[in-house]
């Protein structure tokens, strides 16, 4: 089986709306979104969920007011400032909480309650382009490095009881805990650029992270018409580190007129664009097929 | 007064409204990048830096001639950063969150403080503006504690100072975007009028709306898209401070890493006056209906 994971390091590079033509022109694959964070993908992708499941991650301590005493240590050990004391009651503030339990483990009477947190949801949904495996991080909360892990671990026993041999995978921007967790196990990172500093920089931010954890990569620049001298600046950079610049894409407000529709630009009328995404994905195709 | 310009799609304009701001802003000033996993704002303001220190996150380290392998520390830990194997303890260090719960509960006094490094923090100066920025290091998981540092010295930095700041939060509506704005007095939200632009938009306003602090939205690529955003916006009340045209010459110019209060004089006039519009929102004296007009 092989893992493609859409990648970017800066947000709004087009990963989502590339990610989405990808899953119409993919056969025999599941599609994943691992943006838990901020998904988008099923705006275009428009799934019918077909199970749902409840995710729970961590825990959150929660003072008993009736069996604090007021003593003040749970305060000076939390490292997160997640203890409050208003007119003389402590309380724990969830946003804050880190769950690690030291409250909990040290309060003299045990008047700390540590309950598991409700974080989320995830689903498994059927779409025009076959399944998708999605989820919801509730806004505010934590842990979406395990729920990345929860979706990849459903998507690969979906693909495999469904003889599918693809993962296309959705990732999120940045390089930290839940861009990590998209990248275990992948066979080929996919990242979408824009040719401007920030665009570069994170890049370069992902790539680095890429070798860290030896994932091969792949880089497409989008809107490269926007400046085509940065674009000849990332293309060289791409050249001296060994990744290849797979396509450059035009700036063409076909991608939000698909968005708006609720489609993926591969099913509006042919343009410039459309037959580029096409030709790359081929390409991707054929990388993901080297080992 | 501390506002920090959030959103919940990446790529919707943060950085250029945080670098524009920057250029208009009246008091002193304190620039922040909170964004470490992707820091941009330097690429914009190019900051003269003065002094970069490394973020570390304490870790334990153990003396096992101290340890009874009573297993207290590894019981307490959520984070499976540390283990014992019979008669060898086993950290790692990756995992750890930095809670000091194992340090804090051996009752052998075995474990004490080590230290894992985050990342960096730079300081300096953009202009008249100081800077302050966190930058997390390749292959690092946890961008919240990176951005905790740099908040303590943001704090340490305003109280000297008495400046103002402006924080370039990360995309998400998750914990680090969660981190980067819960101490600000102001939230400023960049999104643009597209189905994800609304979308994301609207996780960050249920996300942001418990913390009861002013907040107001900023449209970037308005005239793209569609309507849906303004009807939101207006449904729930949410003020729209400016809106930044869908142009060509703006994307081009981000592109060429120009700062976009710079680009022309009516540009410049956009951010003037979502500066003002920044200080009527926090003072509460926000009219509604000229906001939306």
């Amino acid at each position: 089986m092989r893992e493609i994971v859409v990648v970017s390091g800066k947000g709004g590079t087009g990963k989502t709306s590339l990610t989405g033509a990808f899953a119409q022109l993919a056969s025999e694959k599941v599609v994943c979104d691992l943006d838990v964070d901020a998904p988008d993908l099923h705006l275009l992708l428009r799934p019918q969920p077909e199970h749902t499941e409840e995710f729970f991650s961590g825990h959150a301590a929660r003072i008993d007011g009736g069996m604090c005493t007021g003593c003040g240590l749970c305060a000076s050990l939390c490292r997160y400032e997640a203890v409050r004391i208003e007119g003389g009651a402590f309380s724990v503030d969830p946003l804050r909480c880190e769950g690690c339990k030291v409250c909990v483990a040290l309060c003299p009477e045990g008047a700390i309650h540590f309950p598991e947190k409700h974080c989320g949801q995830w689903y498994i949904s059927s779409t025009r382009f076959g399944p998708l495996v999605h989820a919801r991080l509730f806004p505010g909360e934590a842990n979406s490095g395990r729920l990345v892990m929860v979706l990849k671990q459903q998507a690969r026993k979906l693909a495999k009881s469904l003889g599918r041999g693809l993962i296309l995978s959705d990732g999120t921007p940045g390089i930290g805990c839940p861009v990590i967790s998209s990248l275990s196990g992948a066979d080929l990172a996919v990242a979408v650029t824009e040719p401007t500093p920030s665009g570069r920089h994170d890049l370069e931010r992902v790539a680095d992270l890429c070798g860290h954890f030896q994932i091969r990569l792949s880089v497409i620049i989008n809107k490269f018409d926007l400046n085509p001298e940065e674009t000849e600046g990332i293309q060289a950079y791409c050249g001296a580190r060994g990744y290849e610049v797979i396509a450059r894409l035009p700036h063409d407000p076909v991608v939000t007129k698909a968005m708006v529709r609720g489609r993926v630009v591969t099913e509006l009328p042919e343009t410039a664009f459309s037959v580029e995404v096409r030709k790359t994905w081929k390409k991707i195709e054929e990388i993901a097929a080297k080992r | 007064m501390i506002v920090s310009i959030a959103s919940g799609k990446g790529g919707t304009g943060k950085t250029t409204v945080a670098a524009s701001l920057a250029r208009v802003w009246v008091r002193r000033l304190v620039a922040v990048d909170l964004d470490v996993e992707a820091p941009n704002l330097h690429l914009f303001l190019h900051p003269v830096i003065e002094e970069i220190v490394p973020a570390w996150i304490e870790t334990p380290v153990v003396d096992e001639s101290k340890c009874t392998f009573c297993l207290a520390c590894s019981a307490l830990c959520q984070f499976k950063a540390i283990s014992v194997m019979g008669s060898v303890v086993l950290t790692f260090a990756e995992m750890c969150h930095g809670c000091g719960g194992c340090i804090a509960i051996c009752p052998g006094k075995a474990i004490s403080p080590g230290k894992r490094q985050l990342g960096e923090i730079s300081r300096g100066y953009a202009g008249n503006a100081e800077y302050l920025a966190g930058c997390l290091r390749i292959g690092e998981s946890m961008s919240p504690p990176m951005m905790r540092q740099v908040k303590s010295r943001l704090k340490e930095i305003v109280c000297a100072s008495d400046r103002d700041a402006i924080i370039d939060a990360p995309p998400g509506v998750s914990c680090p975007a969660v981190n980067a704005v819960i101490d600000s007095d102001v939230i400023v939200l960049v999104t643009e009028p597209t189905p994800f632009g609304l979308h994301d938009f609207k996780l960050a306003w249920e996300a942001f709306s418990p913390f009861g602090k002013p907040m107001g939205v900023v449209i970037n690529r308005a005239g793209a898209g569609d309507r849906e955003l303004y009807s939101f916006c207006e449904e729930k009340n949410i003020p729209v401070l400016a809106e930044i045209p869908d142009e060509r010459a703006v994307a081009e110019g981000y592109s060429k890493g120009r700062v976009i209060a710079d680009l022309s004089p009516e540009f410049r006039k956009i951010f003037v006056s979502l500066h003002s519009k920044i200080f009527e929102l926090a003072a509460g004296a926000l009219d509604m209906e000229a906001a939306h007009a």
